[in-house]
């Protein structure tokens, strides 16, 4: 077995017991950035050296006989809009090009003390505003699968790093489906946990309400590695949860015997991909095999959660990205008078994409339409999670498409913005309800792209979807070993 | 139209809202010290900076202090509170919002009384909420820069907002003196306009006499004093009574007071007024008040101005008036007390406070918290002259000293000969020599006008620096005469 092929557990388990060299995988790493990284563009900010010397830290440590993390030297990387001490953070913005944070976000620190190897940091939409990675200023993220197809997005280029091997496992952030749709398209693991189980304290904020960070994985028990990592109750995060219930075993349980299933009926129109709505139902279907009780039911809300999302969304995106005004970091463009510094800098610091959410939220926001739209949303976003807390009385987990489609090609999704909205209806609802949901390759389509499958479980049921995830990469032969 | 041409009667209609800043150690929503006079840009941290990732965390001591505020005002506690943003792009702000409240303020409803017996009156308080204050900006003479300290960033705030029930400049210094007294007690702040830890904004209109109906409100700004206060409400009435006898409109806005040529200027009409894009701020949960935690605060509250006054009555035996005029400050009502309690007389004690204490705090412009004399050396002091050791003439001069020093009167005495004469025969002499240059009023002595001696005595003290006791000058004046 070829050392990238191994899992980030594994890898950590054999850097634990001293048979592999924390630096091997490293440069394994490091070769096949060198061969893949020119064309995919997975990374924004690479540190080699920084790595190679956090590799031969942790040996050391390890010689002298110190036991070392759960991650010991896996080399992870982490999106670009996760604050890193003394390494720059750019957001895919040209606002923060040069932006050096004096800080490490919460979920980065927590991967550094579980001994992880921060390799980089990955490319992402705009402020992680989209969902294929060419909001980018600093250019799109190819899938590794097929070079004329995005990543997917926001989180492109961290499902990317992690499919073509130029990382082990990667730290997404998912405010709308960032972490689950890139990972679809990718076919890798993407968890979004419960809101507030991973700190938001360094990452930097697009929807507040709703970003929260996860783990982009080759399998599920990397994701519950990473996840009981990165996740921590923070005083500098008063949304932060304390949670006891994030160690995992080491091999995740696979029983689903009279694990109830829901399956919400489609009323997204005609935008699914039948081949993906086959795959979907083939999962469904090997679990009730497994034991699994299956059932369709309607959601009824579907149609409003694409509008909500956005209204709310925007709204706090309009406020979070204020303090982008060329005062105090970052872009400044000079110009004569506060105002028209302001405005030149603004303009020339965000991308088409940010400035449409800027006005449309400012629009959300503004007296007179606040009632109408944001509060509107806000009464929306309640109806939807009273639809699925009713839901969770009857089914433990439900099991739908992550995306309606499979990766697009480049170029093409920037055409409509409002397709490309509505192409977030089945990753918005947990965002806006708080779930966990997370995303696993379940099959190939006949473009030879991978398809995903989410999970969604109620609030704090991580282990229910890990035991589903982990239950269907047995049934489908893919499970790793360590 | 029958009135035309006559001029109408209008009354007064004013509310204020007061900005208070809370002494609590660190600041509302980061660890940083809430202390003034730090170097520029010394008390920030990525939070107060708003440097990108970072969130607010609230400082739980704020809401308690602005509860405590709220219950001495009579107010309804909002059980479930919560923080809102308000938007607007200026350098002041880091973030470029403030943090504030506008849809659930901590507390509502409440009501503070002003004049004393059956001319109380109570003004109505409609909210209190708690805020951020914004960094503070220092332009350059030639307006080419601006210099931001963002030390005051983040520094906890609380608004109290009346409803327009004041009528008149005296009852809206009434009522901030009273609300100072109120919040002084609660050691919440030290609310000093000067310093801007308490800013007056005075919304006012006029009313036609007899309506119900409020007139045009215009706001106004850059208040810094109470003198500015009452010039710029008695300006801003007039300014308006002018305009609408001419048969003008007023217009709704906001307006700079410029205490230096007492007029006012336009700032910005309602028309420019900014859309604040008020939203609950996602990054803080709302704050849910328990009937125990109100419970709570109310227990600590401390004793308030009318207890205090009862028990210095009851206690230590000074007249009601006496405990009046002490308690208006609970610092000079706590400088008494632990003055009174090293064994000194009491009335003596008040008598010093009221007395020269109130004259002198008027004279160095200073505020009670000001005080420096230790009720140790208050009392070493007020001993001395009781004793006789010194004459009141040098009590009052190193009174005047120590005030806002804290000398030790004892040493400082030594140190300067200011004892009393005990030698009587130097005195003599003294009343000797004065006797001998002033024949004219000795002649007047002894030609029966008694005003004469008094005019002796004086100039006796004055020979001796005040160090004799006039009762002992007197007698030996007579004696020397009538020899």
């Amino acid at each position: 077995m070829k050392i990238l092929d191994l899992t980030a557990v594994e890898l950590a388990g054999r850097i634990r017991r001293g048979e592999i060299d924390a630096m091997e995988p490293l440069e394994a790493v490091f070769d096949r950035i060198s061969e893949r990284e020119e064309q995919l563009h997975c990374y924004l900010v690479l540190d080699r050296d920084g790595a190679r010397a956090r590799a031969r830290e942790l040996q050391k440590r390890r010689s002298a006989g110190e036991t070392l993390g759960l991650l010991a030297g896996v080399p992870v990387a982490v999106k670009d809009n996760l604050c890193t001490k003394s390494m720059r953070t750019t957001c895919g913005s040209r606002m923060l090009e040069n932006f050096i944070p004096s800080y490490d976000a919460t979920a980065v620190r927590n991967l550094r003390n579980a001994d992880a190897i921060i390799l980089g940091k990955t490319n992402l939409d705009e402020f992680g505003m989209g969902n294929t990675t060419e909001s980018s200023y600093f250019g799109m993220t190819r899938n590794p699968w097929n070079v004329e197809r995005s990543a997917g997005g926001s989180s492109g280029g961290s499902a990317a790093a992690v499919a073509s091997g130029e990382c082990y496992a990667a730290i997404g952030t998912d405010t709308g489906g960032s972490v689950r749709q890139p990972a679809s398209h990718c076919g890798v693991v993407g968890l979004k946990p419960t809101y507030g189980t991973v700190s938001r304290n360094g990452l930097i904020a697009y929807c507040s309400s709703m970003d929260q960070a996860g783990p982009v994985t080759k399998d599920v028990r990397d994701s519950a590695a990473l996840l009981s990592v990165i996740a921590s109750s923070d005083p500098k995060d008063a949304t932060s949860l304390q949670r006891d219930d994030l160690s995992f075993p080491e091999n995740i349980p696979q029983d689903v015997e009279s694990l109830r299933i829901g399956i919400p009926t489609d009323d997204s129109g005609k935008g699914l991909d039948p081949e993906i709505r086959e795959a979907v139902w083939s999962v469904a279907t090997a679990l009730k095999e497994r034991g699994a009780i299956l059932e369709e039911f309607d959601l009824g809300i579907t149609k409003y959660v694409v509008p909500a999302y956005y209204t709310i969304a925007c709204g706090e995106a309009s406020s979070n990205l204020e303090r982008y005004d060329g005062m105090k970091y970052g872009l400044r463009v000079s110009a004569v008078g506060l105002h028209e510094t302001y405005r030149k800098t603004r303009t020339a610091g965000f991308g088409a994409e940010v400035r449409r959410r800027i006005l449309l939220g400012t629009f959300a926001l503004s007296e007179g339409y606040y009632d109408e739209y944001y509060l509107t949303a806000m009464k929306v976003r309640r109806l939807i999670k009273d639809a699925y807390d009713k839901a969770f009385l009857k089914y433990d987990v439900l099991i739908g498409p992550t995306s309606p489609q499979i990766a697009p090609k480049l170029g093409e999704a920037g055409m409509d913005p409002l397709a490309s909205y509505l192409a977030d209806v089945y990753t918005v609802p947990a965002n806006l309800t708080g779930m966990p949901a997370m995303s696993l390759p379940c099959a190939m389509h006949s473009t030879g792209l991978p398809i995903g499958v989410q999970l969604t479980a109620a609030l704090f049921q991580e282990k229910t979807l890990l035991r589903v995830g982990a239950a269907w990469e047995q049934i489908r032969g893919q499970r790793h070993e360590g | 139209m029958k009135d035309n041409g006559t001029k109408k009667e209008y009354e007064t209609v004013i509310g204020l809202e007061v900005h208070v800043e809370l002494s609590t150690r660190t600041k509302i929503f980061c660890g940083c010290a809430a202390t003034f006079g730090a170097t520029p840009n010394t008390l920030v941290c990525p939070v107060c900076l708003g440097m990108p990732g970072t969130l607010p965390v609230l400082n739980r001591r704020v809401v308690e202090l602005a509860m405590a505020v709220g219950l001495a005002l009579n107010c309804d506690v909002t059980r479930t509170t919560r923080f809102d943003r308000k938007n607007y792009f200026y350098p002041d702000n880091p973030q470029n919002y403030q943090i504030s409240q506008l849809y659930l303020p901590i507390c509502r409803n409440g009501w503070l009384g002003i004049g004393e017996g059956d001319d109380e009156r109570k003004i109505r308080i409609h909210e209190l909420h708690a805020e951020e204050d914004a960094g503070k900006l220092t332009h350059d003479e030639e307006g080419k820069e601006t210099l931001v300290d963002y030390n005051r960033a983040g520094i906890p705030l609380i608004e109290i907002v009346t409803e327009p029930d004041l009528k008149n400049a005296g009852e809206v210094i009434s009522f901030l003196e009273k609300l100072r007294m109120v919040i002084g007690y609660l050691e919440a702040s030290d609310c000093k306009l000067q310093e801007g830890s308490m800013r007056v904004d005075v919304n006012l209109s006029l009313r036609e006499v007899g309506s119900e109906q409020l007139g045009t409100r215009t706001e106004m700004k850059n208040l810094n004093s109470f003198r500015a206060i009452t010039r710029a409400i008695d300006a801003e009435a007039k300014r308006q009574k002018e305009l609408l006898d001419a048969g003008k409109e007023i217009l709704q806005e906001t307006r700079r007071w410029d205490d230096q040529k007492g007029v006012s200027y336009s700032m910005r009409s309602k028309e420019d007024a900014q859309d604040y894009r008020y939203f609950p701020d996602p990054d803080l949960p709302p704050v849910v008040i328990s009937e125990e935690w109100i419970q709570a605060v109310r227990e600590a509250l401390p004793e308030m101005r009318e207890e205090r006054k009862e028990r210095f009555v009851r206690e230590y035996g000074i007249p009601a008036y006496d405990a009046g005029v002490i308690t208006q400050s609970v610092h000079l009502a706590r400088w008494f007390e632990q003055t009174a309690a090293l064994g000194i007389m009491p009335k003596k004690v008040s008598n010093w406070i009221m007395g020269e204490g109130l004259r002198l705090l008027r004279e160095k412009e200073m505020d009670p918290e000001d005080v420096r004399l230790s009720p140790e050396h208050f009392a070493a002091l007020i001993r001395m002259n009781e004793e006789n050791e010194i004459t009141n003439a040098i009590a009052k001069e190193v009174f005047a000293k120590a005030i806002d020093t804290d000398l030790d009167p004892e040493s400082y005495v030594k140190a300067n000969g200011l004892m009393t004469m005990r030698d009587d025969s130097l005195l003599r002499e003294t009343v000797k020599r004065v006797i001998a240059e002033n024949e004219k009023s000795v002649a007047d002595y002894k030609n029966g006008k008694e005003k004469a001696l008094g005019y002796l005595v004086g100039q006796t003290m004055k020979a001796v620096r005040g160090q004799a006791l006039p009762a002992a000058v007197t007698a030996m004046l007579k004696e020397e005469l009538n020899a």
